[in-house]
């Protein structure tokens, strides 16, 4: 694998933790623009964490999660109330907030005879773990990898057990919820948390990939990026968030026709998809109608089934 | 006391603008019931377009307000028929994301055409600094502030004293009794569009001419200012965005002050928030336009 492809690669899993972040509250039923908070507050702790008090990346990785978790549950905890457009905006204040917090951040100190830390619009340079453990771009990749996996073994466990179907409910009749037990705001703040625990987890991984972060790498472009994604790809399964990342990440940045013109191109497939799916390329139905045909085919392995048939 | 004033003042005639792009987002929202996120990205295209025309072809302001005004109402337009009218209604979410993506096109745009540079904006008025006493008053303040009242009060007649208003505050009550009544929709959601884009382009000419300058991130300036805005004074209240322009130029220019630079935006976020948790309707929002 050239080291190109290695980056590209990265970078794609990288940014499927915001874009899964984004989609597991939209399950839910809440649009968020601002999930790159989190993804911020991941990579400033797992920076403070490894470079300014020499701790090591797992553990980095752990006190990102659960920090961007922890944050994502009080901010849900104020804003569950909040309906459709004005849980969006509040996200989005929170997001601006926080990278505005982080513009005004300067706190450094002396290790090994360098100056580390937080400098305001600066960044935060030297996060050298990588260089100096002597891990290889691929290496890193295999870590990367492997906590993306990790995250794709919780969708997949959610979505066929009755925890992704209460949430999914939640979604679509929260009165109906409440109705049958399920408590609609203990699901929304748990979902709130993960979703931050995720994007956390990205960003740890982040700032340890590009070694150098700042204030506009969270911004919200980022955040609503992230929601494109799920809704190109669509909403149906965790599938969906990561072919959004990959048709804008991997197909249009690795093209070199397209550079320069990389976002008009987006921008207009977005669109598009949008008119004729608004649900995005893998909706439920569709998702619904594979899995029936699959149940179909084990069923009566001869006669085999149609797409679309009864649904 | 007497910095606190001179803040106050000075914040207010800068939330005169705030104020017309909260108007532009909350008169879009009430009569389509969506988000138009490509608000800021309309008023960009045309204030880049009409200070192109003044820099390149014939200096003159009356030449580029008005390119400025046209371009600015054709986006919205094209806007309106992408992102709204081909999009299916019943998702809202759709419309918001589309939208947002008719705004990297044309971010995109700009940043080709222009290399990313950006554009000079002569100010026009030339008006030097009035001082009356202790109180001094920037002329192109003053400026931006009678254009943005004399548009609100044209607004208001449009929006109170007209048939157009009329049916827009109609279909921003209950489309479907509207609809009953003989309103075409379609015909108004995209009259609302022409009018936002307007007076969008007008104001925007302005704003960009008090910053001296237009770049290509404008739009997202515009775009948060205009929901900043539309969520303080209440989504769908027309007093209550005029109200909320005020309060956001107030504060951040005493912030601006009296903390520094950077804390400009940070106090405008935090207030945003802070009104969203503890007052989610905003100052004057009964969920009804104009009322």
């Amino acid at each position: 694998m050239s080291e190109y492809m290695v980056s590209v690669l990265s970078l794609i899993c990288i940014e499927s933790f915001v874009a899964l972040s984004t989609y597991l509250l939209l399950i839910t039923g809440q649009i968020s623009f601002g999930q790159q908070a989190y993804f911020g507050i991941g990579a400033y702790i797992g920076a403070i964490w490894t470079a300014m008090l020499g701790l090591d990346l797992s553990t980095a990785i752990l006190a990102g999660a659960i920090i961007a978790g922890l944050v994502a549950a009080g901010v849900g905890l104020m804003a569950f109330r909040l309906g459709g457009l004005y849980y969006a905006i509040a996200t989005l204040a929170f997001s601006e907030l926080v990278r505005q917090i982080w513009i005004n951040l300067i706190y450094q100190v002396p290790v090994a005879g360098f100056e580390v830390g937080p400098k305001g619009a600066e960044g935060f340079k030297d996060i050298r773990y990588v260089i100096e453990n002597d891990i290889s771009a691929i290496q890193y990749l295999g870590l990367i990898a492997l906590c993306l996996g990790i995250v794709l073994i919780f969708f997949i466990v959610l979505e066929r057990s009755r925890l992704g179907l209460s949430l999914r409910m939640v979604e679509n009749e929260e009165t109906a919820a409440a109705s049958v037990g399920i408590n609609p705001v203990a699901y929304k703040i748990a979902a709130a948390a993960i979703a931050g625990a995720i994007a956390g987890i990205g960003g740890v991984l982040f700032a340890h990939f590009m070694t150098f972060i700042d204030p506009r790498n969270f911004g919200v472009m980022l955040g609503v990026h992230s929601l494109a994604y799920g809704m190109i790809g669509g909403l149906g399964t965790f599938l969906g968030p990561l072919i959004g990342v990959t048709i804008d990440i991997g197909l249009l940045e690795s093209l070199r026709v397209f550079s320069g013109y990389r976002m008009i191109v987006f921008g207009s497939l977005v669109a598009l998809i949008l008119i004729f799916r608004p649900r995005g390329l893998l909706d439920e139905k569709t998702v619904h109608r594979f899995f029936q045909w699959v149940r179909k085919r084990l069923d009566n392995p001869r006669r085999g089934g149609s797409l679309v048939d009864d649904v | 006391m007497l910095d606190f004033f001179q803040n106050t003042l000075d914040g207010a005639m800068v939330g005169a603008s705030y104020a017309l792009l909260g108007l532009g987002f909350t008169l879009t929202f009430g009569v389509m019931r969506r988000l138009n996120l490509s608000y800021g990205p309309t008023i960009m295209m045309g204030v880049y377009a009409g200070t192109a025309v003044s820099l390149n072809i014939y200096e003159s302001l009356a030449l580029a307000l008005a390119v400025s005004v046209l371009i600015s109402i054709i986006v919205g337009l094209c806007i309106e028929g992408i992102c709204f009218r081909a999009v299916r209604s019943d998702n809202p979410l759709a419309s918001m994301v589309s939208a947002f993506a008719v705004w990297m096109v044309l971010e995109e745009i700009i940043i080709l055409l222009t290399w990313g540079r950006l554009f000079p904006v002569e100010n026009p008025t030339g008006l030097a600094t009035l001082i009356a006493g202790p109180i001094s008053i920037r002329g192109d303040y003053l400026f931006l502030f009678i254009v943005a009242v004399v548009l609100m009060t044209l607004l208001y007649w449009m929006l109170f004293q007209t048939t157009f208003g009329r049916q827009v505050r109609a279909v921003g009550e209950n489309p479907k009794a509207a609809r009953l009544m003989g309103i075409d929709i379609g015909r108004v959601s995209r009259q609302i569009f022409v009018l936002t884009s307007v007076f969008g382009g007008l104001v925007g000419f302005f704003i960009a001419a008090s910053m001296h300058q237009i770049t290509p991130g404008f739009g997202l300036w515009a775009t948060v200012k205009g929901l900043v805005v539309m969520i303080l004074g209440g989504i769908g209240s027309v007093p209550g965005a005029v109200l909320g322009g005020f309060l956001l130029g107030i504060v951040e220019l005493n912030a601006l002050w009296y903390l520094g630079g950077g804390y400009r935006d940070l106090v405008a976020f935090l207030l945003l928030f802070l009104f969203l948790v503890v007052r989610p309707r905003g100052l004057l929002g009964t969920g009804r336009i104009g009322v």
